[in-house]
């Protein structure tokens, strides 16, 4: 099978705060590949990591056979615009209206005319359903609405990689519904690859072709979502099921309330 | 020994953060200039100059006006009023022009573009901007670094008009100084060089620092609404200590020594 992104035993930390230990992952083209994991062990990092804008310790990543961690700045921005991210606020520029904004990165980085420019921005604006909205300014659309046309910006280049940073966070079910069809469906439509970071198991495990939980600072687990869900790892099985406490503990480490109550030791 | 580690720590932070700054600039300016910038600095322009145009020329009417009104007090007592003219144009051009055009910039552009780029940063918006292939630097940091830098000498000679024309409304229009000597006395006073042009410099200096303070403490902003209030404090603190104390050293340059 084909990869596009290859990340080969990379070790990242901020400050002394090791994030990744040696992890190793690859996304297979065309496939939908999801890595999950509890917050705040830095899944978003993993995207800014691909993406270029932080740099691993040791390790290497690669996109398309070329090396992003290597790679000059110039072939950088050459790369990025073969890859493309939705933030999790969406992150649309909010002094412009939701046309602009879908329109932006086609005129940086093409010459199109503003005609063509304006009929690629109806058709990306179309695949998500908003092109009633064009004329909005982003601080007049729904959280999921805003999502919907952050993606239409995000495809507007017709990347080959979309990286989704957590896309169901904070979605109502009916948004949530969407935004797993239309995940789905551009992927298989566009022939692109994605890659969702996320910690909604549910929609994960509907929509993902492969799996990969973190946990630690490495992979607890890979594999397809029926893998997944047989896995014998206690880790997998706690995070998949939401248990409070297990490999995982509800308390974090403290010493022992006998003693602090007692007053030995704060 | 605490406080000792706690000097070298604040002194590392410092400089750490200077040199932060000096690489924004560099990546900020350093390139090759691009057309496509030229209609987002005409926009800074107007959000950073134009809509500051209010406050200045409010405050430039009023500090003209004291100045008539003070300095007529004073100079009446020595039979010297036909003084009001040159007194009022000299100090404002140079020293109260710049100095003040730049303590109200600070506060009320300066603030503003700390926080506008903070918030960028709290909503993605500036790694969006990245992933897109787009860099920040260029695109959001550059035009409002021109923007500050062309507007602020323009507002300066505003602010130093309109006090002129403030201070001619109380010492004339209503004191009685005759108007002939107000502005004739002040013609020959007043020199091209050594007062408008250095007026004009030291606001250009103070261009640069308070600009390149408000886009940097928004740049280097903690995302978090505690971190951009903070930012936006620290902008206002910074470039008014910065400009007060520069306008010592510019000054002591231009006029110290003759």
């Amino acid at each position: 099978m084909d990869y596009l992104v290859n990340v080969d035993n990379m070790t990242f930390s901020r400050g002394d705060r090791v994030i990744y230990d040696g992890i190793s992952l690859r996304v297979p083209k065309g496939k939908i590949t999801a890595v999950m994991g509890p917050s705040g062990i830095g899944k978003t990092t993993l995207l800014k990591l691909i993406g270029g804008q932080l740099q691993p310790d040791q390790g290497d990543i690669t996109f398309d056979g070329d090396s992003i961690v290597r790679m000059s700045r110039r072939e950088l921005y050459q790369t990025r615009r073969r890859m493309s991210m939705l933030f999790q606020s969406g992150a649309l520029f909010t002094d412009m209206s939701v046309f602009d904004n879908v329109a932006f990165p086609l005129r940086e980085h093409t010459k199109l005319s503003e005609s063509v420019i304006a009929t690629i921005v109806a058709l990306k604006l179309h695949a998500v359903g908003l092109r009633g909205a064009a004329q909005l300014m982003p601080s007049e659309l729904s959280g999921g609405m805003a999502r919907r046309a952050a993606l239409a910006r995000a495809i507007a280049l017709d990347p080959d990689l979309i990286m989704y940073d957590e896309p169901f966070a904070g979605q109502d079910p009916i948004s949530m519904g969407v935004l797993v069809k239309l995940i789905r469906e551009l992927n298989d439509a566009l022939n692109l690859t994605s890659i969702v970071v996320t910690h909604d198991v549910t929609e994960v495990l509907t929509i993902a072709d492969y799996i990969y939980i973190m946990a630690d600072k490495r992979i607890i687990g890979e594999g397809t979502a029926e893998q997944i869900q047989g896995s014998k790892s206690e880790l997998v099985q706690q995070f998949l099921r939401g248990e409070a406490d297990g490999p995982v503990p509800f308390h974090f480490p403290a010493p022992s309330l006998e003693k602090s109550l007692l007053g030995e030791e704060i | 020994m605490n406080w000792i580690r706690q000097i070298g720590r604040t002194t590392l932070d410092r400089v750490s953060a200077t040199g932060r700054a000096g690489l924004m600039l560099f990546g900020a300016l350093v390139a090759p200039p691009s057309f496509k910038n030229i209609p987002l600095t005409i926009k800074q322009v107007y959000v950073v100059g134009v809509q500051s145009l209010a406050i200045i020329i409010v405050s430039g009417l009023f500090i003209g006006m004291v100045m008539a009104l003070q300095g007529y007090t004073i100079l009446t007592d020595y039979g010297a009023e036909g003084s009001l003219g040159p007194m009022v144009a000299l100090s404002l051009l140079r020293e109260l022009g710049p100095v003040v055009t730049a303590l109200l910039f600070a506060g009320r552009a300066g603030s503003a573009l700390t926080a506008e780029i903070g918030l960028m940063k709290a909503t993605e918006q500036l790694s969006s901007l990245e992933m897109m292939a787009v860099d920040p630097l260029r695109r959001v940091v550059a035009p409002r670094f021109w923007a500050g830098m062309l507007s602020m000498p323009m507002l300066a000679l505003i602010f130093s008009a309109v006090g002129i024309l403030g201070g001619h409304l109380v010492g004339v229009d209503w004191l009685g100084v005759d108007s002939g000597s107000y502005w004739s006395i002040m013609q020959s006073t007043v020199d091209w060089d050594k007062d408008v042009i250095n007026g004009v410099i030291k606001s250009l200096v103070f261009a640069l620092v308070v600009t390149w303070i408000a886009i940097f403490k928004g740049y280097d902003s903690i995302p978090t609404s505690e971190g951009i209030s903070q930012a936006t404090t620290q902008t206002v603190v910074f470039s008014s200590l910065a400009v007060l104390g520069l306008d010592f050293v510019l000054t002591a340059l231009m006029f110290g020594i003759e």
